[in-house]
C-alpha cells in the first residue's frame, strides 16, 4: 500500500470512530431527553434538587454519623463511604486467603490440594447471594441473643447484636481521642464502643469468601504460567520451596495475576450491592429508601452508576498503576 | 445454524428495549380502560406476601383486602372477579412498577401521602384500610410502652412509610434507638424473630398477621399501645386517566355503599329481584344506571358486590374476626357505626 492510501484508511477510520461516538451521544441524549419528558408528561416530579432537601430517614451504622435530619446528598456520602468500608477489607481478605488456596491447590500435599480443589469449586459455583443469605442465617440462629452476650475478653461482647469492642472516642469539642469507650452491658444489649453489625460481617466475609475462589485461580493459573525452567533455577541454587515461591515465582507470576485480579477486583466491588439483601445500608440500600419515600428512581439509579462508574475507574487506575511497575519493560 | 448476528444479540435487544420504553411511553396516558377490555384482565400491584391484605396459598390463589378490591374492580370491568393478573410487587418495585404502566392499579397496602400524591404522577383512589404504626416486641424483654425502647435496635423494611416515621417518632422523643433496613419484607420479620432487634416495626394490622403466621410462639411477643402514625392505605393508579380513575374510585366507594344498605353477596339476587328501596337499586343495577358515566354498563356494581360482598363482609373474611388477624373494626366501621368508612353518596 501506498504511504498516501494508508493515509487515508487511517482517515477514514478516524472519521467512522468520530461518527459512531456522536451517534452513541445522540441516542444516550434523545433517550434521557424522551424519558423526561414522559415523566413530566405523567405528572411525575424530576430533577436532583431532592439532594438538598431533608432525607427523614436514619442510618444506624458506618463511619459517617447519619440521621433524619440531614439531607441526602449526606446520605449517599454515607451509603458510598458503608460501601469502601465494605469493599476494601473485603478485598483485602479474598486476595490474601485467595494466594493462599491457589498456592494449595498445587502444593504436592494430596490432602490439602483437595482440600483447597473443594473449596474453589463449592465457593465458586453458588450464587454470591444465596452465600450471603446462608452466611446471615447461620449468625442469626448460632450467636447467642443480644440480652445474653458473651463475653469473649474484657470489654469485648458478642451477640446477635454484633462484636462490641472499645473505641477510642474524642473529649468535649475535640478531634483528637482522649479516652476510650467502654462497650456495656444495658436492658437491650450492648452498647457504646465500636460495633460490627452481624450485617457487616455477613456481607465482609461473604464476598471474601467468595472472591477468594476466583482469587484462587487467578493465582494459579499465574503460577503455572511461570515456566518450569525457573523453578529448576531455583533449585539449583539451592533455595528452599518457600524461597522459590516467594522470590522466583510470585514476582513473574504477578504479570499474568496483575491483569486478571483487576476484573476480580471490580466485580468485588460491584457485587457489595447485594448487601442490600443481608440489611447493611451501602450505597444501593440508600437509593432504595430514597426511590420509595420520594420515587425519584431515574435519578437514583443515575446516581448508583455514576458512583460505581467512579469505583470502578479508580480501581483499574490504581491496578494499572500497579500493573505497569510489574510489567516486563519490553512488553510495551 | 449459528447466526452471524449472535454477537450483536444483547445490544440490539438493549437498543430494543429503549426504543420500545421511549416510544411506547406516551400511549399510556390514554385509555387504561380499552387496554384492560383488550387484555381481559386486570393487572393489579399486590405485596409479595402480606396476610390479610394480598398473599397467596400454597395453589398460588391470592386473597386479601387488597385482592378483593382488584377482583372487584374486574368483576366491574370485566364481568368476572377472577380476570385479574396479580403482580407482585416489594415495596422499592411498586411505584415505578406502576409508573411504567406495567400494572393498572397498585392496591399494595401503600400509605396516602403528600409527595407520592403530588410528585409520583399519581392518583389515590378511595381508602380502604385505616391503619396505624405499631411495634411488636417479644414478652421477656417485659417493655410496656415504645417509650422504654432507648437504645434498643428495631428491624424494618426500606423505602416504606414505616422507615421514615420510626426515625421521626424517636427523634421527637428524645430517645436514641438503632434500625436495621431490610430488604425485604420477610427478611426484615425473620431477622426480628430469629432474635437480632429488639423491636419490629410495621402497620399494626401487619404486626397481627405476623404475630399469628411467622412467630415461633405468638404468645412470647406483644403489640406495644402506641400507634406513632396515621396510616390510610388506598389503591393508586396513574395519572392523567380520569376515566380509569372514576371506575378505580367507585368500584370500592359502591362495596361501602353496599355495606351501608345491606346488601350483601348472599341477598343481591333476591334484592336485584325484588328491591323496592332507589338506593339499593342503584346499586343491584335496577334503578337509574350509573355505569354508562364510568363507561361501564348497568350491572357493574352489582357484580362487583358478587364477587366480593361488601365492605364489611371484605373486612370481615380477610382481617376480621373470622380472619387469622382477628382485628378489630375499630376505626374501619361504617361511619354510621362510629367509625372512619365513608363513601360519597353512589347516586
Amino acid at each position: 500500500m501506498s504511504r498516501e492510501a494508508s493515509r487515508r484508511g487511517a482517515w477514514l477510520a478516524w472519521a467512522v470512530q468520530a461518527l459512531l461516538v456522536l451517534a452513541v451521544v445522540a441516542a444516550a441524549v434523545w433517550v434521557v431527553h424522551h424519558a423526561l419528558e414522559v415523566l413530566r408528561a405523567r405528572g411525575v416530579r424530576s430533577g436532583f434538587d431532592f439532594l438538598t432537601e431533608p432525607a427523614g430517614f436514619s442510618i444506624s451504622e458506618g463511619w459517617l454519623d447519619f440521621d433524619a435530619s440531614q439531607p441526602f446528598w449526606r446520605a449517599f456520602l454515607a451509603g458510598l463511604i458503608n460501601t469502601v468500608r465494605a469493599a476494601v477489607p473485603a478485598a483485602i481478605f479474598s486476595v490474601v486467603l485467595g494466594t493462599l488456596i491457589g498456592i494449595g491447590r498445587l502444593a504436592p500435599h494430596v490432602l490439602l490440594r483437595g482440600i483447597c480443589t473443594a473449596y474453589v469449586e463449592l465457593l465458586r459455583n453458588v450464587p454470591l447471594l444465596v452465600q450471603l443469605l446462608m452466611l446471615a442465617f447461620a449468625m442469626a440462629n448460632l450467636l447467642p441473643d443480644p440480652t445474653e452476650p458473651v463475653h469473649l475478653m474484657l470489654g469485648v461482647w458478642l451477640s446477635k447484636g454484633g462484636l462490641s469492642v472499645p473505641w477510642p472516642v474524642a473529649g468535649e469539642g475535640g478531634w483528637w481521642p482522649t479516652h476510650f469507650e467502654w462497650p456495656e452491658r444495658g436492658d437491650f444489649g450492648v452498647s457504646g464502643g465500636a460495633a460490627l453489625s452481624p450485617e457487616y460481617v455477613t456481607i465482609v466475609a461473604g464476598l471474601s469468601f467468595y472472591s477468594a475462589a476466583f482469587v484462587a485461580e487467578i493465582v494459579r493459573a499465574g503460577i503455572l504460567s511461570v515456566s518450569q525452567g525457573q523453578v529448576l533455577a531455583g533449585q539449583a541454587l539451592g533455595l528452599s520451596s518457600g524461597q522459590q515461591l516467594r522470590i522466583v515465582i510470585l514476582p513473574q507470576a504477578l504479570r499474568v495475576i496483575v491483569p486478571s485480579l483487576t476484573n476480580q477486583l471490580l466485580s468485588l466491588t460491584k457485587n457489595s450491592s447485594l448487601a442490600v439483601a443481608v440489611g447493611y445500608p451501602e450505597l444501593v440500600s440508600v437509593a432504595n429508601t430514597t426511590i420509595g419515600s420520594n420515587g425519584r428512581a431515574f435519578e437514583c439509579i443515575a446516581i448508583i452508576m455514576a458512583i460505581y462508574l467512579l469505583l470502578s475507574l479508580l480501581i483499574s487506575f490504581g491496578m494499572n498503576r500497579y500493573n505497569a511497575r510489574v510489567a516486563l519493560r519490553g512488553w510495551r | 445454524m449459528k447466526n452471524r448476528f449472535a454477537g450483536f444479540r444483547p445490544a440490539l435487544l438493549a437498543a430494543a428495549s429503549v426504543v420500545a420504553f421511549a416510544s411506547a411511553a406516551p400511549a399510556f396516558a390514554g385509555k387504561t380502560l380499552d387496554a384492560v377490555k383488550q387484555r381481559g384482565t386486570v393487572k393489579c400491584g399486590v405485596t409479595n406476601g402480606v396476610a390479610g391484605f394480598s398473599a397467596p396459598d400454597t395453589q398460588g390463589n391470592w386473597s386479601g383486602l387488597d385482592v378483593d378490591t382488584c377482583r372487584a374492580i374486574a368483576a366491574a370491568v370485566l364481568g368476572d372477579g377472577k380476570k385479574v393478573d396479580f403482580v407482585p410487587l416489594n415495596s422499592q418495585q411498586r411505584f415505578s412498577a406502576l409508573q411504567a404502566g406495567e400494572i393498572d392499579i397498585l392496591a399494595r397496602n401503600t400509605t396516602w401521602t403528600l409527595t407520592r400524591d403530588a410528585s409520583l404522577g399519581f392518583n389515590f383512589t378511595t381508602i380502604t384500610y385505616y391503619d396505624g404504626q405499631g411495634f411488636l416486641v417479644p414478652k421477656k424483654l417485659k417493655v410496656t410502652s415504645a417509650k422504654q425502647l432507648k437504645n434498643a435496635t428495631i428491624c424494618t423494611q426500606s423505602g416504606t412509610t414505616n422507615e421514615k416515621n420510626v426515625s421521626d417518632y424517636f427523634r421527637a422523643q428524645g430517645i436514641p434507638v438503632k434500625t436495621v433496613v431490610f430488604e425485604s419484607f420477610e427478611a426484615s420479620f425473620k431477622a426480628f424473630f430469629s432474635g437480632r432487634c429488639q423491636a419490629f416495626t410495621t402497620d399494626a394490622s401487619a404486626l397481627a398477621g405476623l404475630r399469628n403466621k411467622e412467630a415461633p410462639n405468638p404468645d412470647d411477643y406483644i403489640i406495644l399501645p402506641e400507634l406513632i402514625s396515621k396510616e390510610p392505605l388506598a389503591p393508586l393508579v396513574r395519572r392523567g386517566d380520569d376515566e380509569w380513575f372514576a371506575i378505580a374510585k367507585w368500584v370500592p366507594n359502591a362495596l361501602i355503599e353496599a355495606e351501608e344498605f345491606g346488601i350483601t353477596q348472599a341477598n343481591a339476587d333476591e334484592l336485584k329481584a325484588n328491591s323496592k328501596d332507589p338506593a339499593q337499586q342503584r346499586l343491584v343495577g335496577t334503578g337509574e344506571d350509573l355505569g354508562k358515566l364510568l363507561g361501564l354498563d348497568k350491572d357493574w356494581s352489582f357484580r362487583a358486590i358478587k364477587a366480593v360482598g361488601n365492605y364489611g363482609e371484605m373486612f370481615e373474611r380477610n382481617v376480621g374476626p373470622k380472619s387469622v388477624l382477628k382485628l378489630p373494626r375499630g376505626s374501619n366501621n361504617l361511619w354510621s357505626k362510629g367509625g372512619l368508612i365513608y363513601a360519597p353518596p353512589v347516586r
